[in-house]
């Protein structure tokens, strides 16, 4: 997809041009997504050869790009002329590469037609890619595998780009291997062979057995549900699984190893933004502004996803009461039982951390036990409304909204102007809820070395997760951020080997200095100390 | 309200001003002639290579110094008048102070070489010496070569910086191999190799003779001493160490020597008038180390030092056990405790070096007592606080070498090398 990374320095520096393989390979991917373009008003004759073709171009160019940019250069980070690369810093090919993602994602989201969707027999696009789908799943091709195969291949190209760029680091190398696993594997070919062992008698949802809830904002609809039900054992047991990945398996994981052990090393969302919107990370806002916005925009999606999911259980458990042994009821008020519980725990335990935040955290609760009353008293079973809305149009509001809008418009659209991860600071349930257990209970932090900081700044200028870095380090105070997706690159980009991020105790987690390690010791415990 | 006034936006002043804020409520106003916002000095090269933006080397956003009534005025201080506690500027206006904190940091050295002051010839030490760079080595058709006189920190990067936009490098050092007066030998001869194999044209040993013009009066070669050899070049940077800029004070009363003469308090023998960071100078070196300290750290461990004494509570300067660290081109180096280029009486070293020529470390012990007493890592990050520990307890070297993976710090996953370094060492130490 964006492997536009032509140059138009400002200062029309020699040494940012490309050289012959960064030109040969943006050539050759642009070539790729040429043909892809142009099979919108031309069916291919031999499809198999064709799309080959165009995969192996972009995939070939990704490649040879980053051949030229890494391969003759010694280890270490590589970030000459970030800031004079016009697709890099918001410059004239960063927008046209904006423009012309956000376009893409509107299409496939809104006006699929246009790829040559078509229940009858898809052509155009869609077409060229039906063999490659009928090989997998037996069926033929949708716009979403159309743009999964087109989401793999970037995640794998720009991967392997990555794993290039970050030759001396490990951490970032296995990282990049996990989610270039995760999507291959558990996104994009599972499902896909799930669906061959669909029948007329025996139906799973596609199941991308990672893409957990909230993210997956329709994990437990009643459809899905039923076939989950009615697949027997099988389906159970992936029904039961995935409750225990929202309730036991993540809140282990994330206790032991922050929310990175989902956001950076599993998620699709954040492999993408790992991969092919590496170039962009720079561009996220650091503004302590910015951070109160964020704050209060995840955390009201995160209220809206729990509320909205709420609504849908609680509406077929309602219409189908026979069917389930859970009635809306019992549903309605083990939710306000279980976050009540959870409110308590955190307030009894997490007073002094939360402080200021713990107000707002009790607004957001009050929200969503009005909210769950008032689903209660006002969705009679002959409208399933909640309040005004129904819930199934709650749903769809949120689908696009939050699914369509915010993920993939602006989330992704957005990379060259907002920066890769817009969508998983400000927008994604999921890390709204890891980021709370990561801030309160949580082993994972990036400890500060000492007094070694010396306020470069480029910790802060290469979190993609907008996190003023440096803030915390020049004063000496570990990085426990309820956003950091732990991705090592503040780490690996500091030029004094200040940042770590490690697993460790829980005590002295967040302590911070007054007076850095190197002064006077005296006046260390009395500044320090008081 | 007692207001006080700081010459010099930089870290030290800027840490003095801060920890004033937090103790008191007195008036404080930062001068500079450089910049309106305080900035990290020591991040300029990455703004040149296209790292950052300038205004990402801001430590803080702009709405800070209000909020915390931080007054800022950008202005050249011209001379300093005791009697009256005025302050006089070069555009003719006047501040009055009822204490005065100096910070006004360094300046570079340049040695009397001919042609050092034409065009095309600068230091590396302000913003205006970034611009300049900028406006004559904007790339490799503008800049064909640059020539870099003098072999330390501040000439390593810039030759790192010139570098990254692809502009050949010659890089005069006079000692016989890099920073050899600080760096012991093992060390020193794998940074130059570094160099080397970044493309950089190191002349080790070589002397700047004198720098030439064309006729526009702007650089257009230079001569080596030692063989008369001539190279061509667009840009000279000048790099052979910083000396405090204090050039307004000469004819004050404030006594100077080479900085502004302070005592442990960090006062000057004018009352009210005090000074910290590069621009200062003990009377006396405190332990090992210079009476000058032109780093970082030590500027800001002096502001957080006086800002006390400002505020009431008189207490000394009293830095604890020295640390450092500096990034050559792609290799890192921290050093905590003190390990000299070469051992002293009593002293010894060892040096283990992995076969990637790109790390290695050096422990400095004592040979009677075996303490450890310092040590060097080069692409090996370790822990300040536990090396900071150790040299408190006076740890023996065998201790250290033996427990060396509690002091790592590089990220996880990364390859550990302490228990080749150990076996080096019990090698070494069983021949010995
Ligand atoms: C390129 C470079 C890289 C460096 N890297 C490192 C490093 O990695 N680690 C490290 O420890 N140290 C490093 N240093 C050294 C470190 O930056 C300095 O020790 C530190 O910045 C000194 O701070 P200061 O507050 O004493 O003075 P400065 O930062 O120099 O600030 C003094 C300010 O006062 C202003 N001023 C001076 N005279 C007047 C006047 N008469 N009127 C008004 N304003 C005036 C100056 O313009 C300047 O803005 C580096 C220095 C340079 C130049
Ligand atoms: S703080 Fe560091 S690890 Fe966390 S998101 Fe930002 S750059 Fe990544
Ligand atoms: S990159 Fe390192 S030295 Fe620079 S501000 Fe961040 S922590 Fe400090």
């Amino acid at each position: 997809m964006a492997t536009i990374q032509r140059n138009m320095s400002l200062t029309g520096d020699a040494s940012n041009q490309l050289n012959a393989f960064q030109k040969i390979g943006t050539a050759i991917g642009l070539g790729g997504i040429v043909l892809l373009i142009f099979s919108l008003f031309k069916d291919f004759q031999d499809k198999v050869l064709w799309l080959s073709i165009a995969l192996i171009a972009i995939t070939g160019g990704i490649l040879l790009f980053a051949k030229g940019l890494y391969s003759n250069k010694l280890e270490g980070i590589k970030n000459h002329g970030v800031w004079f690369k016009s697709i890099s810093s918001r410059g004239f090919w960063g927008w046209v590469a904006g423009i012309s993602l956000t376009g893409f994602y509107v299409i496939l989201y809104f006006y699929e037609g246009l790829l040559g969707a078509n229940p009858n027999g898809n052509t155009g696009l869609i077409g060229l890619f039906d063999p490659l789908s009928k090989f997998l799943s037996g069926n033929p091709a949708s716009q979403w595998f159309v743009y999964g195969t087109l989401y793999t291949v970037a995640i794998l190209a720009f991967g392997i780009k990555f794993i290039w760029k970050y030759k001396h680091n490990r951490y970032e190398q296995l990282r990049t291997v996990s989610v270039m696993f995760f999507q291959t594997a558990f996104a994009f070919i599972i499902p896909e062979l799930m669906a061959r062992l669909n029948s007329d008698t025996f139906s799973l949802p596609y199941n991308d057995l990672k893409n957990m809830w909230p993210l997956n904002y329709y994990a437990f609809d009643g459809w899905r549900v039923d076939q989950f039900i009615n697949a027997g054992n099988i389906g159970l047991a992936f029904l039961i699984f995935g409750i225990l990945t929202v309730f036991v398996i993540s809140p282990f994981l994330t206790y032991k190893y922050g929310k990175r052990w989902y956001c950076s090393w599993v998620c699709g969302c954040g492999g993408l933004a790992e991969t092919a919107g590496d170039s962009f990370r720079q561009l996220s806002d650091k503004s302590v502004f910015a951070w109160k916005v964020e704050r209060w925009v995840i955390h009201s999606v995160l209220v809206f996803s729990v509320v909205m999911t709420t609504a849908v259980i609680s509406t077929y458990l309602g219409y189908d009461s026979e069917k389930y042994w859970l009635t809306k009821d019992k549903f309605l008020i083990g939710v306000a039982l279980f976050l009540g519980l959870l409110f308590a725990i955190i307030w009894y335990f997490k007073k002094e951390e939360l402080k200021k935040d713990a107000r707002y955290g009790a607004i957001g609760y009050l929200v969503i036990v009005i909210a769950l009353i008032g689903i209660h008293y006002f969705s009679g079973t002959a409208n399933n409304k909640i309040f005004i809305f129904e819930a199934v149009g709650l749903r769809s509001f949120y689908g696009f909204l939050i699914g369509s809008i915010f993920s993939g418009v602006i989330g992704t659209g957005f990379y060259p102007i907002l920066g890769n991860r817009v969508w998983c600071r400000m927008g994604c349930p999921m890390a709204g809820i890891l980021g709370l257990q990561q801030r309160l209970f949580s082993k994972f932090r990036i400890t500060t070395n000492g007094g070694q900081c010396i306020s470069c700044g480029n910790c802060s200028t290469y979190c993609e997760m907008g996190i003023d870095v440096r803030s915390y380090a020049q004063k000496g105070e570990n990085i426990v951020r309820a956003s950091c997706v732990g991705c090592g690159i503040c780490s690996a980009v500091c030029p004094r080997g200040v940042l770590k991020l490690e697993n460790g105790p829980l005590e002295g987690r967040i302590d911070g200095n007054q007076i850095l390690l190197g002064n006077d010791v005296d006046l260390m415990d009395l500044i320090n100390k008081s | 309200m007692e207001h006080i006034v700081i010459i010099g936006n930089g870290i030290s002043g800027v840490t003095a001003a801060r920890h004033i804020r937090k103790l008191s409520d007195k008036k404080i106003t930062i001068v500079s002639a450089e910049t309106d916002y305080f900035f990290s000095r020591t991040a300029l090269m990455y703004v040149y290579m296209g790292h950052m933006k300038f205004e990402h080397t801001q430590p803080y956003e702009n709405w800070f110094w209000k909020k915390n009534r931080i007054e800022l005025k950008k202005g050249y201080v011209q001379s300093i008048e005791n009697k009256n506690k005025t302050l006089h500027f070069s555009d003719g206006e006047t501040l009055n102070y009822d204490k005065l904190i100096i910070a006004t940091g360094s300046k570079p050295n340049k040695f009397g070489w001919p042609g050092q002051d034409l065009e095309g010839v600068m230091g590396m030490y302000h913003k205006q010496d970034l611009e300049n760079l900028e406006k004559y080595a904007p790339n490799n058709k503008f800049c064909k070569r640059a020539v870099i006189v003098g072999g330390g920190l501040i000439g390593i990067e810039l030759a790192e910086m010139l570098s990254s936009r692809g502009i050949p490098v010659t890089f005069l050092v006079r000692e016989t191999s890099f920073w050899n007066g600080v760096l012991p030998e093992g060390e020193s001869q794998m940074i130059n190799r570094h160099i080397k194999n970044h493309h950089i044209d190191l002349r080790l040993s070589t002397n700047l003779k004198e720098i030439k013009a064309d006729e526009a009066g702007k650089v257009n070669s230079i001569i080596i001493q030692e063989t008369g050899e001539e190279i061509a070049c667009d840009v000279v940077g000048l790099t052979a160490g910083v000396s405090p800029n204090i050039d307004f004070i000469k004819d004050s009363e404030i006594e100077i020597g080479r900085g502004v003469k302070v005592n442990r308090y960090l006062e000057t023998n004018i009352p009210d008038v005090y000074a910290i960071g590069d621009c200062a100078e003990q009377h006396e070196a405190i332990g090992q180390r210079r009476p000058i300290e032109a780093v970082w750290y030590t500027g800001r461990m002096m502001g957080e030092t006086l800002a006390q004494t400002i505020c009431g509570n008189r207490i000394q300067y009293k830095p604890g056990h020295w640390f450092n660290s500096a990034k050559f081109f792609d290799i890192e180096y921290q050093t905590y405790g003190w390990v000299f280029s070469k051992p002293r009486e009593n002293e010894a070293h060892f040096h283990w070096k992995h076969t990637d020529d790109t790390k290695c470390i050096t422990v400095c012990y004592d040979t009677k007592t075996n303490e450890f007493l310092g040590i060097n890592t080069f692409g090996i990050r370790m822990r300040h606080d536990v090396f900071d520990k150790w040299l408190t307890e006076k740890r023996n070297v065998d201790f250290v070498m033996q427990n060396l993976s509690k002091a790592n710090f590089d990220p996880e996953f990364y390859k550990h090398y302490e228990q080749d370094i150990l076996n080096t060492f019990n090698k070494n130490f069983i021949i010995a």
